[in-house]
C-alpha cells in the first residue's frame, strides 16, 4: 500500500526581548542557575505578572510577516499543572484567543513552491529547567528560563514529507531572524519544534492518528525523527496494530522515538482566563506603527533581486538566506547595472561564501566589507584585472592587505592594455617564433593559440587577452 | 492614649504631645496583655516596631513629617512585609519571612506609619469567622465566646479592642465589611483596582481588594489616602489621578438618594439587625436624605456565583504552594508526587482544601462551561443590577451581615451556613463596587450591628461623606467593648 505522510509543526521561538515576558528579570542565556529569576519568576506569594510590550510587538511583527490576522483583543489564560520547574503551578499562555491567527509560509523544494498554512501564533512564558544530573539522585531546579517569552507558532498539517517539514522549519527560522523577533539559536533552545506526525493510505481524506515528537532542536534531528516515526507508524499499521495518540521523545543517540505519555494520561490543564492580566488590546495605531517599522521581507527582496539584477531564483534565494546577507548584497550591488550586479552575486555566492563557511563566520563578520568587494568587482568589470586575478586579489583582501586598487598596484597585477607596450611584446614574440608564424600562415589555427600563450607568458599574465588577440590577428594578417 | 482615633493621634504627634516610640510602646504593651485572650495578632515584633517608630520620630524632628508619620497600625497577615513572618493564616507559610513589601505596606511605610504586627486571619482569607486560621481563632472583644467575623477578623478585633488605631484588611466577598460589622468598627472595600494587589497574597484575583479598617469614616479616608494609588506592578491597578478621599467629608446630605434593595430586607435577616438598619435610615432622612426602594433581582445568585468563581481562581492561585521553593514541605516523602501530596495535605487546612477541590472541579474539562462560564455570565447580570439601581439612587444601604456575631464553632461544621454570612457583601465584590460597613446600633445582646453603604464606582469620597455625617450625629462608632479602654 502507498502511504501519505501528514505533518504539522508547533514551533517555539524565544522572543528576543531583554527582559522576561511578565517580569523585569534578564533573559540572557548561560547565567549561573537562579541568578536571573526575580520574585515574579520564582512565584513568591503576592507577586503579579506585568506584560512586556516588547514581546507583544514582536508577536505582531511575526503576524504581519506571515500575512496573518492580528487580533484586536486576545486573552492570556492559565494552563494549570504541577511540575517543580513551573513555579506558579500554571503557565501563562494564550488559549482561546491568540494574538495571531492564520497566515502562511512559503517553502521551496527544488523548483517547486508550496504554501504552508498557519493556524495561529500565541504568546506564552517558558518554564524553568529541571537538572537531573550532578545532584546525587536529587533534582536541581534552575528558574533562569522561567518566564522567558515564547511565540508558539502552530502550522496546519500541510507538510507531506520530512523534507517539507525541514524546509518549513528553515523558512520559519529565516523569517523570525529576518524580522528580529528571535535570535534563532537552536543550540540554546531559542528555536525548537514539536512535530505532529501521522500517516494515512494515499488518497484518503481523513487524518490518521498522530503522535507528537517533542522538542526537536536541530533541523537534522527534525528530519531524522520524522523519518523514523513515519517508518515506525507504517510498520505498526502494516503489522495490524493501531496507532495510539501519544507524545514521544526523539533520542539522537539511537535515532529512535520513544513514548513519553499516551492520551489517556494527558493532563486536564484547566485553562481559564488569567484574572491578573487584562485582555491584550492591539489598537489600530499600534498596529500601524509596527507595520511602518517592518523591514522588506525575504520574498520581496528575492523578487527585487531577480528583477533588478537578473539573478536566478536560486541565487536570489541564497542571497536572502538572512537579512544581513541580503543587505550585504544590496550594499555591494548598489547602483550597479545587471551585468555588474550579477558579478557581485557570483562573488558573494562563490569566493566569499566559501571563505565564510571555511572559517565558520557569519556575513556580519566578513573580513571583506561590501565596499571593498564592490571595488574588486568593478576592477574586474572594467578590465583592470581578469577574473582569475580577482581571486588572488580577494584572498589578499581577506588577509587584510588593503583594498583592491592597492593590492593590484602592489602586486603589479594590472593588465597591460597599453597597445604600444603590447605591440612591442607581440613583435618580439613573432620574431622569436618564426616556426609558429609559418604554421599559422599555412592554415594551422592551433599555432595561433600557441602564439597567444607566448605573449601572455612574456607579459607575465598581465596582458589583456582580448587585446592580445586583436593585435596578433592584425599583425599576422599583414 | 490608645483609645483615640487616627486623626487625633496625628494631631497629638504633630503637637508633640507624645512621640511615636511612646505611642507604639503603649500599643505593644496592650497587645502583650490582651493578645493571649483575643488572638488578634499572629506576629508581634517589638524591636522592629520600635525601630520604625524611632525612625518616624527622627523624621518628624527633621521636619519631614506627613499627616500619619509615627502613627501605628496593624497589617493583615496577607500582606508581605519585608523581614516579617507572613503566614496568610496558614501552616503552609508558617516559615515564610517575606523578602519584600506589598504595595500597601510600602505606601504605609513611606507615609511614616509604624507596623505594630501582623494580624490573624482565616487561612488564605477563606472564611467568615476567623476560625480557619492555623494560628487559632480570634475572639470577639464584645464577647469572647463569639467570633469576630472574617477573614480580616484579627484586624477587626484589634481595632475594636484598641490594640491598634487602624489596620489593613482585604475583602474578597466581605472580609473587611463583615468583621467590621461584627466587631463594631468601620471598614471600607474600595472599587476594584483602586488599591494595588501587589504583595497581597492572592485568594481570588478578580475579587480581592485591600482596604482600611478603623474606628471612624474620617480615619478610613486618612488611611485610604495612603493605601490607594496606581501601581504598575499590578496590571489591574487603575491609573487615576490621586485624590483626597476626605475632601467631601463635611458636605451636607440634603437631597442624597438612598436606595434600599428589597432583597436586603428579606427572610434570613435577624430582626434586631433589621431594626438597627432601619433606625439608621431614619437618621439619614433627618439629615436630608430621601429613600428609594430598589431591587437587585439577581442578588440571590451572588453566593452560588461567588462559590464557583472564587474557588476556581483560588485553586490556581494556591498551586504555587507546592513545597518546592518556600513554605511547608513534608518531612518524609517517596517521590515528587508524594512530596506534593503530603506537603499540601499537611500545609492546608480543611476549608482551603474544600475550595481547592471545588475550584479544580469547576475548571475541569466537561464542567468548565456549565460552571465557570455560566457563573461569569451571571456575574455580569449582577453587575448590571447595580448599574440599573445607581440610575435611581446615589448610594445603596442595607445590613452588612444578616446577623450579629455568632458563637465560635456555631457554623464551622456547616459551610453553607457560614457562606450565607456574606450574603449581602458578596455581590459588591462580583460587581467590583466600593462598599463599607459602619456601626449603626446594637442587638438585644449588646452586640454591634453594621450598616452597609454601597457606592458607585470611584464614589469612595461620597461614601465617606455619607458615613461621616452620620457619625457626627451618632455615637455608635465610639462605643468601646466592655472591659476595654
Amino acid at each position: 500500500m502507498k502511504w501519505e505522510i501528514v505533518i504539522g509543526l508547533e514551533t517555539h521561538a524565544q522572543l528576543s526581548t531583554v527582559s522576561k515576558i511578565f517580569s523585569g528579570a534578564a533573559t540572557a542565556f548561560g547565567a549561573a542557575p537562579n541568578t536571573q529569576a526575580c520574585g515574579v519568576d520564582i512565584a513568591l506569594p503576592g507577586v503579579l505578572p506585568v506584560l512586556n510590550t516588547g514581546a507583544v510587538e514582536r508577536a505582531i511583527r511575526f503576524g504581519l510577516a506571515v500575512g496573518a490576522k492580528i487580533n484586536q483583543r486576545s486573552i492570556f489564560a492559565r494552563k494549570n499543572y504541577f511540575y517543580p520547574d513551573l513555579p506558579k503551578g500554571y503557565q501563562i499562555s494564550q488559549y482561546e484567543l491568540p494574538i495571531v491567527e492564520g497566515g502562511t509560509v512559503t517553502i521551496r523544494l527544488g523548483d517547486t513552491e508550496k504554501t504552508v498554512r498557519l493556524t495561529r501564533a500565541h504568546l506564552e512564558e517558558d518554564a524553568g529547567k529541571s537538572l537531573h544530573e550532578d545532584f546525587s539522585g536529587r533534582t536541581g531546579i534552575d528558574l533562569n528560563r522561567a518566564g522567558t517569552p515564547l511565540l508558539e507558532i502552530v502550522s496546519e498539517p500541510d507538510m507531506r514529507s520530512a523534507e517539507e517539514a525541514v524546509a518549513y522549519a528553515r523558512a520559519l527560522h529565516t523569517l523570525v531572524r529576518w524580522i528580529d523577533v528571535c535570535d534563532g539559536n537552536m543550540q540554546e533552545g531559542s528555536f525548537r519544534c514539536d512535530a505532529n506526525v501521522s500517516v494515512r493510505p494515499a488518497g484518503s481524506t481523513t487524518l490518521g492518528t498522530r503522535r507528537e515528537i517533542k522538542n526537536l532542536n536541530s533541523f537534522r534531528f527534525l528530519q531524522q525523527a520524522i523519518e523514523y516515526e513515519v517508518r515506525w507508524q507504517i510498520g505498526e499499521i502494516e503489522d495490524g496494530r493501531k496507532i495510539q495518540q501519544a507524545t514521544v521523545l526523539f533520542d539522537p543517540d539511537t535515532g529512535e522515538t520513544r513514548m513519553m505519555r499516551t492520551k489517556e494520561d494527558a493532563h486536564d490543564y484547566r485553562y481559564f482566563p488569567d484574572p491578573d492580566l487584562l485582555p491584550l488590546e492591539v489598537t489600530a495605531e499600534r498596529l500601524a506603527a509596527v507595520r511602518a517599522a517592518m523591514p522588506a521581507l525575504p520574498q520581496a527582496r528575492r523578487e527585487q533581486f531577480v528583477v533588478q539584477y537578473g539573478l536566478t531564483v536560486y541565487d536570489a534565494g541564497l542571497l536572502t538566506a538572512s537579512r544581513e546577507l541580503a543587505d550585504y548584497f544590496a550594499a555591494v550591488a548598489a547602483g550597479a547595472d545587471a551585468r555588474v550586479g550579477k558579478l557581485c552575486a557570483n562573488w558573494i555566492c562563490g569566493a566569499l561564501s566559501a571563505r565564510l563557511n571555511e572559517e565558520n563566520l557569519e556575513i556580519g563578520q566578513s573580513r571583506v566589507s561590501a565596499a571593498q568587494l564592490r571595488k574588486l568587482v568593478d576592477r574586474i568589470a572594467d578590465g583592470t584585472i581578469s577574473g582569475k586575478m580577482g581571486k588572488d586579489v580577494f584572498d589578499a583582501m581577506w588577509a587584510g592587505e588593503g583594498d583592491a586598487d592597492r593590492i593590484i598596484a602592489a602586486k603589479g597585477l594590472k593588465q597591460i592594455s597599453d597597445s604600444g607596450e603590447l605591440e612591442k611584446i607581440v613583435d618580439q614574440v613573432l620574431a622569436d617564433n618564426a616556426q609558429q608564424v609559418a604554421d599559422f600562415r599555412a592554415g594551422r589555427e592551433k599555432a595561433f593559440n600557441s602564439l597567444v600563450g607566448q605573449v601572455m607568458k612574456a607579459s607575465r599574465g598581465k596582458a589583456n587577452p582580448q587585446q592580445v588577440n586583436d593585435i596578433l590577428r592584425r599583425k599576422l594578417a599583414a | 492614649m490608645s483609645n483615640v482615633t487616627l486623626k487625633e493621634l496625628s494631631v497629638q504627634l504633630a503637637a508633640g504631645a507624645c512621640s511615636s516610640v511612646e505611642l507604639s510602646r503603649d500599643f505593644i504593651n496592650k497587645i502583650n496583655s490582651l493578645n493571649k485572650d483575643l488572638g488578634c495578632f499572629i506576629t508581634v515584633d517589638a524591636e522592629r516596631t520600635l525601630a520604625q517608630a524611632k525612625a518616624a520620630d527622627a523624621q518628624r524632628a527633621a521636619g519631614h513629617a506627613g499627616p500619619l508619620t509615627g502613627v501605628p497600625l496593624a497589617h493583615k497577615d496577607i500582606f508581605c512585609a519585608e523581614g516579617w513572618l507572613t503566614t496568610c493564616g496558614s501552616r503552609m507559610l508558617a516559615n515564610f519571612v517575606a523578602p519584600y513589601d506589598a504595595h500597601v505596606v510600602e505606601r504605609c511605610n513611606a507615609a511614616g506609619m509604624v507596623t505594630l504586627g501582623k494580624t490573624n486571619m482565616d487561612e488564605f482569607a477563606m472564611g467568615s469567622s476567623n476560625e480557619t486560621s492555623y494560628y487559632g481563632p480570634v475572639r470577639n472583644p464584645w464577647n469572647r465566646d463569639l467570633v469576630p467575623g472574617g477573614s480580616s477578623g484579627g484586624s477587626a478585633a484589634a481595632v475594636a479592642a484598641r490594640l491598634a488605631p487602624a489596620a489593613t484588611g482585604t475583602d474578597t466577598g466581605g472580609s473587611i465589611r463583615q468583621p467590621a460589622a461584627l466587631t463594631g468598627i468601620c471598614g471600607l472595600k474600595p472599587t476594584y483596582g483602586l488599591v494595588s494587589r501587589y504583595g497581597m497574597i492572592a485568594f481570588a484575583s478578580s475579587l480581592d481588594q485591600a482596604g482600611p479598617m478603623a474606628r471612624s469614616a474620617e480615619d478610613l479616608g486618612l488611611l485610604l489616602n495612603v493605601m490607594a494609588g496606581h501601581d504598575p506592578r499590578d496590571s489591574t491597578s487603575l491609573e487615576r489621578p490621586a485624590e483626597d478621599y476626605n475632601r467631601d467629608l463635611e458636605k451636607p446630605l440634603q437631597g442624597l438618594r438612598i436606595g434600599l434593595p428589597q432583597e436586603f430586607f428579606a427572610a434570613g435577616l435577624a430582626p434586631d439587625v433589621q431594626r438597627a438598619v432601619e433606625a439608621a435610615v431614619a437618621e439619614y432622612k433627618k439629615l436630608g436624605a430621601t429613600v428609594v426602594d430598589i431591587s437587585l433581582p439577581n442578588m440571590e445568585l451572588s453566593v452560588p456565583v461567588y462559590y464557583v468563581l472564587a474557588p476556581a481562581e483560588a485553586s490556581s492561585n494556591l498551586s504555587r504552594f507546592d513545597g518546592v521553593r518556600y513554605g511547608h514541605r513534608a518531612a518524609e516523602y517517596t517521590d515528587l508526587m508524594d512530596m506534593y501530596k503530603r506537603s499540601r495535605a499537611e500545609g492546608f487546612g480543611a476549608e482551603v482544601k474544600r475550595r481547592i477541590l471545588i475550584g479544580t472541579y469547576v475548571l475541569s474539562q466537561g464542567y468548565y462551561d456549565a460552571y465557570y462560564i455560566h457563573a461569569q455570565k451571571l456575574r455580569r447580570l449582577i453587575a448590571g443590577d447595580f448599574a440599573a439601581a445607581f440610575k435611581q439612587c446615589d448610594v445603596i444601604m442595607g445590613p452588612t451581615s444578616p446577623t450579629t456575631a455568632f458563637k465560635l464553632g456555631e457554623k464551622s461544621a456547616d459551610p453553607v451556613q457560614m457562606y450565607l454570612s456574606d450574603i449581602y457583601t458578596i455581590a459588591v465584590n462580583l460587581a467590583g463596587l466600593p462598599g463599607m460597613s459602619i456601626p449603626c446600633g446594637f442587638d438585644g445582646g449588646g452586640l454591634p450591628v453594621g450598616l452597609q453603604i454601597i457606592g458607585n464606582y470611584f464614589d469612595e469620597a461620597r461614601m465617606l461623606n455619607v458615613a461621616h455625617r452620620y457619625q457626627m450625629v451618632t455615637e455608635w462608632h465610639q462605643r468601646v467593648p466592655p472591659g476595654i479602654g
